[in-house]
């Protein structure tokens, strides 16, 4: 986080950023000096309590998209934590160290986006009780075997990793304007796409989806018998037009329908969202 | 479709228009409230404010990338440019010891960032730069690692690109898309680091301690795409 960087592109936007801020300029310029030799773990908290004092309504909007994006990573982080800690589930190796790899980040995220909702002045939302089963709390959803079935967990995790993507950049808009906090929010969305990336890999490396590849092909999950399961998540992938412009065979590029879809990613509301966890978080 | 400007006579940079005044940025700021078709008028406005500097006009080997928004969507369709060139490259002369499985990914990705190329010189139309030279001398084709290497710095590159451009963006339309783009990238960069080295899709080259991905401002980016490219990239009209 560069909070000069951030006052900077702000003042641009709005002259009266540093009054705002607080109504002695040398003050914030002073702070501004401080905030190069700020640990990178004390700046989330610093820039938050500017926007705190600074832009009430404003920061209510980004806190509402920070917390959204809390409660998902909550859903991962707990995911990948209670299935590393079921033995027998990933196999021993590679498999396993790459579920760490992404676990790691996950938690990661999760104490990041804590520590940024804080400092804004905000409430991080508790953690919700998840019901990794899909079934609304009563543990016998259409996934309850993920932790028991390693093709079911990877099934789930690509999911997660999809949807995370498409959550993040339906967010986008909503950042848009807000410096160093957007920038935050790119960094993770581009993380979980190669979450994404490497899940798919996985599946296919296991046999589990022999034809499923690192991007996402039409709206197709990729995940055979699983794919009526999430075909929510995918709802939409399958796009072939941007901006009105059509993709395919684009500039007299031979450019199949399916190349055209992999080409971009879709978002995703948050309602959108919303309605697709919800089975998995206890009433 | 040309999203910015399907009036053909709004080429023309130097036609007297708005009063000068009206800054372009203000331009794109309220085009940011619109859709496309309010994009179209605004667009064909800009191009005869003589505040900016021209997209396209280069003259020799220099390329301007232009000003605000536009300025952003033209660095990334050069970035665009030299990923497809390399990819088509690539697959045009296949490294040894390539497996059928790299090949149909290689060629999947060729497809990806031609597409991406083609979309931007579609959406910026009149206003996109000309086609760079790429300067592909320091890849030995032939060679696996040579190959595999040049394709993860450009993915990575691409990935930093995109995040640190991000907030250069002011318009909602253009950062969404951006966003649709930089994800697909960050699954290349993943499948590519993974044929490197298996479980590199992620490691701590491009994520910090919070498991952020690392980004990078256009000067930043450019200092590494430049050894790519014959043209001389001028991005100082770029926002800051």
């Amino acid at each position: 986080m560069n909070v000069l960087h951030l006052l900077t592109e702000i003042e641009k936007h709005d002259p009266e950023v540093y009054g705002r801020l607080d109504s002695r300029r040398t003050a914030m310029r002073q702070f501004a000096g401080i905030g190069k030799k700020l640990a990178a773990a004390a700046v989330p908290v610093a820039f938050g309590s500017m926007f705190r004092k600074a832009y009430g309504q404003t920061t209510l909007t980004v806190l509402e998209v920070l917390n959204y994006a809390l409660t998902l990573e909550y859903l991962e982080a707990e995911f990948y934590t209670t299935a590393l800690a079921k033995s027998g589930l990933i196999p021993a190796g590679a498999s396993v160290s790459a579920i760490q790899t992404i676990s790691t980040h996950e938690t990661q995220h999760v104490a990041f986006l804590r520590t940024a909702i804080t400092a804004a002045g905000g409430m991080p939302v508790a953690k919700p009780t998840f019901d990794f089963s899909g079934g609304s709390g009563s543990g016998t959803g259409p996934f309850k075997d993920a932790f028991n079935s390693y093709q079911l967990f990877l099934a789930v995790a690509q999911t997660l990793e999809d949807t995370g993507v498409r959550a993040y950049k339906g967010q986008a808009p909503n950042l848009l304007g807000k410096g160093d906090v957007l920038t935050a929010a790119l960094n993770i969305h581009s993380v979980e796409a190669r979450h994404a990336s490497h899940v798919r890999q996985m599946n296919r490396a296991a046999g589990f989806a022999p034809t499923v590849k690192p991007w996402i092909t039409g709206d197709d999950p990729g995940l055979g018998t699983n794919n009526a399961l999430v075909a929510a998540n995918y709802a939409g992938e399958g796009t072939v037009s941007q901006a009105t412009i059509n993709i395919t065979n684009i500039g007299g590029q031979m450019i199949s329908s399916g190349a055209a879809s992999e080409s971009f990613d879709e978002p995703l509301s948050r309602d959108q969202v919303l309605v697709i966890i919800k089975p998995f978080i206890k009433a | 479709m040309n999203l910015f400007s399907s009036n053909k006579t709004a080429g023309s940079p130097s036609e007297e228009g708005l009063p000068r005044a009206m800054h372009r940025r203000n331009f794109l700021r309220f085009a940011g409230a619109s859709a496309a078709a309010t994009t179209l008028l605004v667009v064909a406005a800009c191009n005869k404010d003589d505040d900016m500097t021209t997209p396209g006009g280069s003259t020799g080997t220099s390329v301007n990338l232009g000003t605000g928004d536009i300025g952003i969507l033209n660095y990334a369709y050069a970035l665009e440019q030299l990923e497809a060139a390399f990819y088509i490259q690539v697959i045009q002369t296949q490294y040894t010891g390539i497996t059928a499985a790299e090949t149909a990914m290689l060629t999947d990705i060729r497809d990806h960032e031609v597409a991406h190329r083609e979309f931007f010189k579609a959406a910026l139309g009149t206003m996109a730069i000309a086609g760079l030279t790429p300067d592909f001398t320091s890849i030995n084709f032939t060679n696996r690692a040579s190959v595999l290497g040049a394709a993860k710095a450009f993915e990575d590159l691409g990935v930093s690109a995109y995040n640190g451009a991000g907030k250069l963006i002011k318009d909602a339309t253009y950062l969404t898309l951006a966003g649709k783009i930089v994800s697909v990238e960050a699954r290349h960069a993943a499948y590519i680091r993974n044929l490197i080295s298996s479980g590199s899709f992620a490691n701590s080259e491009v994520i910090d301690a919070n498991g952020l991905e690392i980004h990078k401002d256009p000067a930043a980016v450019l200092a590494i795409a430049g050894k790519f490219v014959k043209n001389t990239i001028d991005f100082s009209g770029l926002p800051k």
